[in-house]
């Protein structure tokens, strides 16, 4: 860019833009039940007796290891990074308590005190936004709410910990069904030692009567966070559920991989959204966090419908493909996504449609927003097997570009195997540039304000997809993180 | 209440304006004329702050105020308005939420409570109506798949709807057929008062046709080089570009529009 010596600096939009600082970075300090860094059979035992795990959780827990052993990491994405080491990483780390928060009272007050200064709900302000919040803090669930109110109606949403003390037959019929323990290397990684996560259950024809929301935090140094979080919906049961994520600033990558499958029976549906802002690292790409999760839904029944919306704002490396098998006949699968990257960041998502049933709908939206020396790619498979006769896909992938130093990709693969497959792709790439700013200038309004008009408009679709309450979180946090972007 | 002095300007290294000098009083109208390459439009995009633009030397004072130190939205906010020769597109942005937020932006600074949804849309569907614009323009994206003539419009309805207290229009005239030309010189007409200056660049005769210059002023070589009335337009008309030239510099007849910055 050109610069003016008789203009005054505000006159470089594009210059100041993207420098904004990442607000949740502060740390909490709590007592802390560490494991040792390192992994092993035995760091699994303990991570599971811990727990007080029945046994066959045990033996599955070690199946996974035992596979992830002989597993290499992925290499296909468009992402770069130094190797991990996975034996300099402590795989459980807990705040300090006794048994456990039996009611919020009993959570330690500095907890809580982060989570409200993350704004999440999770004491009167839950009621009155009628949310019900699972918080996850390093490795173990801290605290859920309106689990009573929730029991009233059959429906039990607790941590993932809890379920397999108190539901531990649901557990063992439905974990690893749709993401089996070898499915790829992080997967396997999880199902060896994840340590914590949500659990919903939705019985048959019941309609969740509110949002349930998950919010996730790693606080611990050199910690790994590995959640598991699985969700059922039964026969025409419906649930719309909502995570957020948040770290603190490190100079160092902390690894976040995470495993998430969703099950819908007939007539059921979920809506899975995700507001992820994990620390993106600095500007000059130090620290970060390392999202490599895999979220998959399986649309088991007929006519059943799983849609995930997400908004990917934060990590230093996001490695993410949430996917739906289209298994029953008429079932209709859904991704929509916002995912941004500036400063160093680099965003590898996208998502897999697998239609197997007959008649079986997806759509996918996807709306990548590359800022600085961010690189964004979208990556998506629509696979019709044989057997899916009349299946239809619509895919749009669009980029915004803001600066010219910045990259995105986008990679899609179609195979159709039935000849009455309908699949439709569109694609664009448009860019933020000076003209366009000063043009909005000259009307008299602000960098800011003409950057955050332009990329809301870009992402309308998707945010309106998104619970209403975290539309408006959404559009704050992609107006923050692009901050310092123009340049 | 504008007073350019010896401004100089470059673009790239390269100098385009010269020691240009223009002094416009509240309620005038002048015309800038000149062959394509003369700096006019440097010299719209300078006044309204295009930082692609180095001002090299010279002053401008507007209002009291050095404009050359105000920042491009504080200028538009203060009553600067620029009708640019070639609109921008901004795909995803409704023109409605992008004049509203503008006009919002205007009012905000000069002490005026800000429109809500339905005094804005009132206001707009009347000044839409004036310019000949559909109702459709309102939720289509800013100028996104616009023709030349309905982005011109477009300019002219924000133009009605800012209320400038100093309009440059940038060869807003170019590539319009006589309706659209008509409808741009009405829109300048209507905005026309004592307290409102506007500077209409062009470069054809046939814009003052419809909208009568107190002043007519020819750049070249970064420079202007001839000041008059009206009647020094249609002698250029005449004439063609080529005469003119103090410092010896001959130039040719007039190209087709379009070509300058």
């Amino acid at each position: 860019m050109k610069t003016a010596t008789a203009t005054a600096p505000a006159n470089r939009p594009i210059t100041n833009f993207l420098d904004q600082e990442y607000s949740a970075g502060f740390e909490t300090l709590l007592e802390a039940d560490t494991l040792p860094k390192g992994l092993s059979e035995d760091v699994i035992r303990v991570i599971s007796a811990k727990k007080k795990e029945p046994e066959f959780l045990l033996e599955w827990r070690l199946e996974a290891y035992r596979h992830w052993l002989t597993m290499t990491p992925p290499k296909w994405a468009a992402v770069s990074f130094p190797e991990i080491d996975f034996q300099d990483i402590v795989y459980y780390s807990a705040p300090k308590k006794k048994d456990g928060p039996k009611s919020l009272d009993e959570v330690d007050p500095e907890l809580l005190k982060t989570f409200d200064k993350l704004g999440v709900p999770l004491h009167e302000r839950a009621r009155l936004a009628g949310v019900a919040v699972d918080a996850v803090f390093d490795s173990v669930s801290v605290a859920t709410t309106f689990q009573k109110e929730l029991g009233e109606h059959g429906i039990i949403f607790c941590s993932f910990s809890e379920a397999v003390q108190k539901h531990p037959e649901l557990v063992r019929k439905y974990l690893g069904t749709v993401v089996p323990q070898g499915d790829n290397f992080y997967a396997a990684l999880n199902s060896a030692v994840f340590s914590d996560g949500s659990f919903v259950f939705v019985p048959k024809g019941v309609k969740c009567p509110m949002e349930l929301s998950t919010y996730f935090r790693i606080n611990a140094r050199d910690t790994g966070q590995f959640e598991r979080t699985l969700i059922i919906a039964e026969e025409g049961a419906s649930v719309s559920y909502l995570e957020g994520c948040t770290a603190p600033m490190r100079d160092e990558n902390q690894l976040h991989a995470a495993v998430v499958e969703l099950i819908a029976l007939d007539d059921a549906k979920i809506k899975y959204s995700t507001v992820q802002n994990w620390y993106p690292g600095d500007k000059d790409g130090k620290g970060g966090i390392y999202n490599f999760v895999t979220k998959r839904g399986d649309c088991r029944g007929a006519r059943s419908h799983i849609s995930w919306t997400q908004v990917e704002t934060g990590s230093a490396i996001t490695w993410k493909y949430p996917s739906v098998i289209l298994r029953g006949d008429d079932s209709v699968g859904d991704f929509h996504s916002v995912a941004l990257s500036n400063h160093r960041q680099q965003a590898d998502t996208g998502t897999k449609m697998i239609h197997m049933g007959r008649n079986t709908r997806s759509t996918i939206l996807s709306k990548g927003i590359s800022a600085g020396h961010g690189s964004n790619t979208f990556r998506g498979l629509v696979r019709v097997s044989p057997k899916a006769e009349g299946a239809r896909n619509y895919t749009q992938c669009d980029s915004l570009l803001i600066g010219d130093q910045c990259a995105a990709h986008t990679f899609p693969t179609i195979e159709a195997r039935n000849p009455t497959a309908h699949v439709e792709h569109e694609a664009t790439t448009s860019r933020i540039g000076e003209d366009q700013l000063f043009y909005a200038m000259q009307r008299g309004l602000t960098a800011e304000d003409a950057v955050s008009m332009i990329v809301n408009g870009f992402c309308r679709e998707v945010f309106k997809e998104l619970p209403m309450e975290f539309a408006v979180e959404a559009q704050k946090l992609l107006g923050v993180s692009l901050e310092g972007s123009i340049g | 209440m504008l007073d350019i002095n010896n401004l100089q300007a470059s673009v790239e290294g390269k100098s385009i304006l010269k020691g240009l000098d223009l002094h416009v009083k509240a309620g005038e109208v002048h015309a800038i004329m000149g062959p394509n390459g003369s700096g006019k439009s440097t010299l719209a995009q300078v006044l309204a702050g295009r930082d692609a633009f180095e001002v090299t030397g010279g002053s401008v004072t507007w209002d009291e105020h050095d404009l050359l130190a105000m920042p491009i939205e504080e200028r538009a906010r203060a009553g600067l308005f620029l009708a640019f020769q070639y609109p921008v597109e901004i795909p995803g942005v409704s023109n409605a939420y992008f004049l509203k937020a503008a006009v919002n932006a205007v009012r905000k600074h000069r002490g005026l409570p800000e429109f809500d949804a339905m005094d804005f849309l009132t206001r707009v569907k009347a000044e839409m109506k004036a310019v000949g614009m559909k109702e459709e323009f309102l939720y289509r994206a800013v100028n996104e798949g616009f023709s030349g003539g309905e982005k011109k419009r477009n300019e002219v309805l924000q133009m009605a709807l800012l209320e400038p207290r100093l309009a440059i229009l940038d060869e807003t005239d170019s590539g319009l057929d006589i309706d659209a030309l008509k409808v741009v010189a009405d829109g300048v007409n209507r905005l026309r008062s004592p307290e409102r200056a506007l500077i209409v660049i062009t470069h054809y005769q046939r814009l003052l046709d419809y909208i009568v210059p107190d002043q007519v002023h020819v750049l070249s070589h970064g420079r202007i080089v001839r000041s008059g009335g009206r009647e020094l337009a249609l002698e250029l008309e005449e004439k063609g570009y080529g005469w003119i030239g103090d410092s010896g510099e001959v130039h040719s007849a007039p190209e087709p529009a379009g070509g300058a910055q």
